[in-house]
């Protein structure tokens, strides 16, 4: 079960958002990497933000650049989760691959600040501010079992190929 | 069962019959990262207990983000990725070479090839019936020691494109306008498959352009036809013998089905902050531009450059609007300067780059300040892309760039040739 607080954001938040290709120097530096976290969307999210929040989005999450510095960094943050309307192809390879939960659900049912409880095995989010139940989608098996063992290298390092 | 592209790509690589919705395993027949994200696939691999590759003769690293490196953070980075090819006998372009995606269709993409790189214009290679897509680290960094992937065969729309270019009017206009047209998730998790009468009359250059963009539409693969256009571009990069036919089913299914006809579009830009908030170039008059970038994976090729010098020859850029100029690859700058095309856009006062990503995403070469307005004809446009989280990208074709530098203000081409 996770639980946290949900910093909400709007629609089509770009990896250039999240952590900006301006920063490419600091890729091989992680922990100052991380500290910018999101600077483009809101500039106060890294100084905010807890372990196990979650960042709740609109549309379209995680357009652009293949970047997996983007989950990367949200991981480092120990955000929890990621919640979104929907979300870039890429980016959502890359969240799972990094053992960072990408859930789809109608986001527009949560506010920001809300307290959200996560239960990953029933797909549910249970809003506790507003008192309301979402379902979110299922991702497929595959995914699934990359999530579980924290990540796509763990997973290849247990099984030694794909498992479909 | 007949087949789009993309499913007759997958279904051969896997070994399987394999239909939109289905997941596959997939033989990989390219991999390739670049240097801002081939560290951390380096380390992936690492981490993974991996010492040699699947395929080394066809893995490849390019230093072109930013090539030659501004400062020694990304110079550790390069030094770390030359070692590793030297470790595993990969293919590495270094410094001066091009854009990773430019050197992929010279040199290494062929019609009916699973191509995954580290980069998400991978789609490029599209333009050559490759089904060509980008991944992050942890998924190519397993494909370089594995050889494989796994794959959601996607839903396709099919774009059927009629008709021939009117005056002034490009292969980024067609992009341009389709983005706007369906969205910047319009394609998401889908292919973008070309069609009709109007793709045999694009040239290699202008695929390349539109496949390149498929992306932004959050498309997985933007597929073209490999056809007589692809056989004569493969046989003038030596590589005639890559060529296969390949063509979708007629009767395959699509998601949804697009007609544009080329002879309506009209010199078209992207203004700030998505790449399908679009507009018509003459809406945009007197919108004041302070940088020109003509380059990019997008429109860095050959044609791109005649066009651009074209236009500018025996005139000058404004004198409050800088001009910058990065050749896709050494080839593409070679055969610039025997054209005479670097003369002529020296002698308008553009500054002439090396081959490689230059300004494109904001590391070196042209970062934009705060309140800024660029024209650039790269691919992408958002907050902060270019530099300042201030500045504004407006994207437009090469030849609305070079309008654009010879005005000072957005401009449509069609004022000036
Ligand atoms: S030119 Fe721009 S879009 Fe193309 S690969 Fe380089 S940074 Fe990416």
């Amino acid at each position: 079960m996770l639980k946290g607080r949900a910093f909400k954001f709007g629609d089509n938040i770009s990896t250039d958002h999240i952590i900006p290709g301006r920063l490419a120097h600091l890729r091989s530096d992680l922990p100052e990497l991380a500290k910018h976290v999101m600077e483009d969307a809101d500039p106060t999210f890294a100084c905010r933000v807890r372990a196990g929040d979650f960042i709740v989005a609109g549309l379209n999450f995680g357009l652009g650049s293949s970047r997996e510095h983007a989950p990367l960094v949200i991981k480092m943050a120990e955000v929890s989760a990621v919640l979104a309307k929907s979300a870039a192809r890429i980016f959502f390879r890359n969240a799972i691959n990094q053992g960072l939960p990408l859930l789809i659900c109608d986001t527009s049912l949560i506010n920001d600040g809300d307290e959200l409880e996560i239960d990953l095995k029933s797909g549910t989010v249970r809003d506790i501010t507003s008192n309301r139940k979402l379902t979110f989608a299922k991702m497929p098996e595959v995914m699934l079992n990359i999530l579980d063992e924290g990540g796509l290298i763990p997973y290849i390092q247990k099984y030694g190929d794909f498992r479909l | 069962m007949a087949k789009t592209l993309a499913e007759k790509i997958l279904s051969q690589k896997s070994g399987s019959d394999a239909g939109s919705g289905d997941i596959v395993i997939a033989r990989v027949d390219l991999a390739f990262a670049q240097d801002t994200t081939g560290p951390l696939t380096v380390r992936q691999f690492q981490a993974g207990g991996f010492q040699n590759l699947a395929n080394p003769a066809r893995t490849a690293l390019f230093l072109d983000h930013a090539a030659p490196s501004p400062n020694s953070e990304q110079s550790g980075d390069h030094i770390f990725l030359r070692r590793f090819a030297q470790q595993t006998g990969c293919l590495i372009y270094d410094v001066g070479y091009g854009v990773c995606h430019q050197l992929v269709a010279e040199s290494l993409a062929r019609p009916g090839d699973i191509i995954v790189g580290a980069d998400s214009h991978t789609v490029t290679a599209g333009a050559l019936g490759a089904f060509a897509t980008g991944m992050g680290s942890s998924d190519v960094a397993v494909i370089l020691a594995l050889g494989k992937s796994w794959f959601l065969v996607p839903r396709s729309i099919k774009v059927v494109v009629s008709g021939s270019f009117p005056d002034g009017v490009y292969a980024k206009d067609l992009a341009l306008h389709l983005i706007g047209q369906i969205g910047a998730d319009g394609a998401t998790y889908k292919a973008l498959e070309f069609s009709g009468d109007g793709v045999g009359s694009m040239t290699m250059a202008g695929r390349l352009t539109v496949a390149n963009m498929a992306v932004e539409a959050g498309a997985k693969a933007g597929l073209f036809p490999a056809d007589e256009t692809t056989q004569q571009y493969l046989t003038s990069q030596g590589r005639g013998d890559h060529y296969q036919p390949l063509f979708a089913d007629d009767d395959a299914t699509y998601e949804q089905i697009v007609n544009i006809n080329l002879a309506q579009l009209e010199p078209t830009v992207a203004r700030p902050h998505m790449v399908d908030n679009t507009a018509k170039a003459k809406e945009l008059k007197g919108t004041k531009i302070q940088q020109v970038f003509i380059g990019t994976c997008t429109n860095g090729r050959l044609d791109d450059i005649a066009i651009a010098a074209d236009i500018m020859k025996g005139r000058k850029r404004h004198p409050r609007t800088r001009l910058i100029v990065a050749p896709a690859s050494r080839q593409v700058l070679l055969a610039s300067i025997r054209a005479g095309y670097i003369q002529t856009l020296v002698e308008a006062e553009a500054a002439i780059l090396p081959p490689g990503c230059a300004a494109c995403l904001g590391l070196h070469q042209g970062v934009l300040g705060r309140g800024e307005a660029c024209l650039s004809t790269a691919n992408r446009n958002f907050k902060g892309r270019m530099g300042s989280p201030e500045a504004f990208i407006y994207l437009g074709s090469p030849a609305t760039a070079a309008a654009t530098a010879i005005k000072g203000e957005i401009t449509d081409p069609r004022e000036v040739i």
